[in-house]
């Protein structure tokens, strides 16, 4: 498939202030059950929902820039029943609209912000299983077809905004500082197993189509002579990459230093001195290399319908 | 229930792309708006097309099969495509089984033809939405038109009939006979979406030679026994010594 950077930035950028959210009512929540000492900090709640809520919208935004036609988008409500893109296009708004409510909840010190912060807590799990879905459950993109693809959106999404929420409460809570490191080291480190995990699956799939079942002609050399016209297509363009492996390759070791190991490193670091800045860095490094990750996620699957266009003429 | 399709012989087609220039011709000029058709004549010509013809070769040299190979949308019995689309723009047809899309509530995300494992949809790069055959719904029941024009552009151009069109559930219909008699069969059953149009296969094309035809069973010679010439292992003509 060709990686649509608009799809890249709205699954990063939401990812990202979703796992932002989940770190900063986590706090609350060990706040409440007193299983810490909480800082009685506004700010730092509010700030929190801001960013996470600033980060989301940028990436709904992103989603806009996908559409041929956004002053239609709103219809794309419509089939949550069966479309799991539909069901994200509900679950975005609605875990956004609750995220605001828990930051004026903590500009205004109601009371209720726990209440509101689980439903968004409930509302971010789905919309994580909403992204994650949208590729799952294409069938025949093999690449995609596995519990990991959810698993993963999942822990790379928490893993880089509870590195966020490291940086950031590093600047605004330092006494929470740490204790975001420690768990964004070991999301991180869950995330790069199950990548690898999807990465070895990935590399085993046998494709379930072939030119012989493509055409329906069992022979088993068969040898295409024209795709039918000599220019590009909507299907050239739309589901190529048109890289070379070399550059695949390079792409796969490069996410794969710069979303899991380099972040480990700095995020150990930041820990061990409590540096702000090692911890923000973290973060730039982490999110450039979730970047590439999905623009490799996107390429790496394979679709079908290629195999009716493997020579122009 | 009625599910319309194309039933195409790939041991007739000849790759000619009457059907592929026809689609295109009824469908630009359709109420929809244009297909796209950009930089026809220079380096990089690219456009919207309903309907393709491609071309492999099986087998291996001297024994080979060249096979024209013509894939439009399959109209598929459970059509992957369409429980995806977040607007519901694309349907399938309850009446006659015909896949659509609803121009008006496309809004262009791709979602579906990254659901379909045969790439037969197309985005118009000019209108922005998601497009593909319609079984040319607006011909097959145009008043309009005369009784045996209402039938797809691709199936009247095509010259040597390899393309039949009619309703695959109606076991008496001919697309239902040919697939049944003729081994009709479905591309990448593996993915359960039953695609509505078939494909014939190539068949082995056989001449009997008959003993009867090749000797005549009633030559008037054989009748009386007098062969014209000396028997088979007697001298011949030209060995004068022995004649």
């Amino acid at each position: 498939m060709r990686p649509a950077s608009s799809v890249i930035f709205l699954t990063t950028l939401i990812g990202a202030g979703q796992g932002l959210f989940l770190a900063v009512y986590s706090a609350e929540l060990v706040g409440a059950l007193q299983l810490v000492s909480m800082p009685d900090d506004r700010l730092f709640f509010v700030a929190g929902s801001s960013i996470s809520l600033a980060l989301s919208a940028l990436g709904l935004g992103a989603s806009f820039l996908h559409l041929g036609h956004p002053e239609r988008a709103w219809r794309s409500a419509a089939m949550w029943r069966t479309s799991w893109l539909s069901r994200e296009v509900i679950a975005l708004p609605a875990f956004m609209a609750l995220v605001a409510l828990y930051g004026i909840g903590h500009y205004l010190n109601l009371r209720s912000t726990l209440v509101v912060g689980a439903a968004a807590t409930v509302l971010c799990l789905a919309l994580f299983v909403c992204t994650g879905m949208i590729y799952a459950c294409i069938k025949f993109l093999q690449e995609w077809a596995s519990p990991l693809t959810v698993v993963n959106y999942l822990l790379l999404g928490c893993a880089s905004g509870f590195t966020l929420a490291a940086a950031f409460a590093a600047v605004t809570a330092a006494s929470l500082a740490a204790a975001y490191a420690a768990t964004a080291l070991a999301l991180t480190l869950l995330g790069a197993a199950t990548r690898t995990a999807s990465l070895v699956r990935n590399r085993g799939i046998k494709p379930k189509s072939t030119l012989q079942t493509a055409i329906g002609i069992r022979h088993p050399r068969i040898q295409q002579k024209s795709q039918g016209f000599m220019g590009g297509s909507f299907n050239t363009r739309e589901f190529f990459h048109g890289r070379s492996r070399a550059f695949m390759r390079s792409i796969k070791w490069g996410f794969l230093a710069f979303a899991f190991v380099i972040p480990s490193i700095l995020l150990a670091c930041g820990l061990a001195v409590s540096s702000a800045s090692l911890l923000g860095a973290a973060f730039v490094v982490q999110y450039a290399g979730l970047i590439a990750e999905r623009w490799f996620f996107f390429a790496q699957a394979n679709h079908p319908q290629n195999l009716y266009y493997q020579a122009i003429s | 229930m009625t599910q319309m399709a194309l039933v195409i012989d790939l041991n007739v087609c000849v790759g000619c792309h009457a059907c592929v220039t026809s689609c295109k011709e009824w469908n630009t000029s359709g109420s929809a708006g244009f297909l796209a058709d950009d930089r026809p004549y220079d380096a990089d010509p690219t456009g919207t097309f309903f309907n393709r013809v491609q071309t492999f070769e099986v087998g291996e040299f001297p024994n080979t099969q060249t096979v024209h190979f013509p894939k439009s949308c399959l109209h598929c019995e459970d059509p992957p495509c369409v429980p995806v689309c977040p607007t519901g723009a694309s349907y399938k047809r309850k009446e006659d089984g015909i896949v659509l899309v609803d121009y008006d509530k496309c809004i262009g995300c791709n979602y579906c033809s990254w659901a379909c494992p045969y790439g037969v949809r197309e985005i118009d790069e000019h209108r922005k939405e998601m497009t593909k055959c319609t079984l040319c719904v607006d011909r097959i029941y145009n008043e309009g038109l005369a009784p045996a024009d209402r039938r797809p552009a691709c199936v009247m151009a095509c010259p040597t009939s390899a393309r039949l069109f009619g309703d695959i559930h109606d076991p008496d219909s001919e697309v239902a006979t040919a697939i049944r008699e003729r081994g009709g069969y479905q591309l990448m059953p593996e993915w359960g979406s039953s695609p509505a149009n078939h494909y014939l296969p190539r068949r082995k094309t056989e001449v009997p030679i008959l003993e009867d035809r090749l000797v005549r069973a009633d030559n008037p010679l054989e009748i009386d026994r007098k062969t014209p010439q000396p028997g088979h292992q007697n001298p011949a003509l030209d060995d004068f010594a022995t004649w």
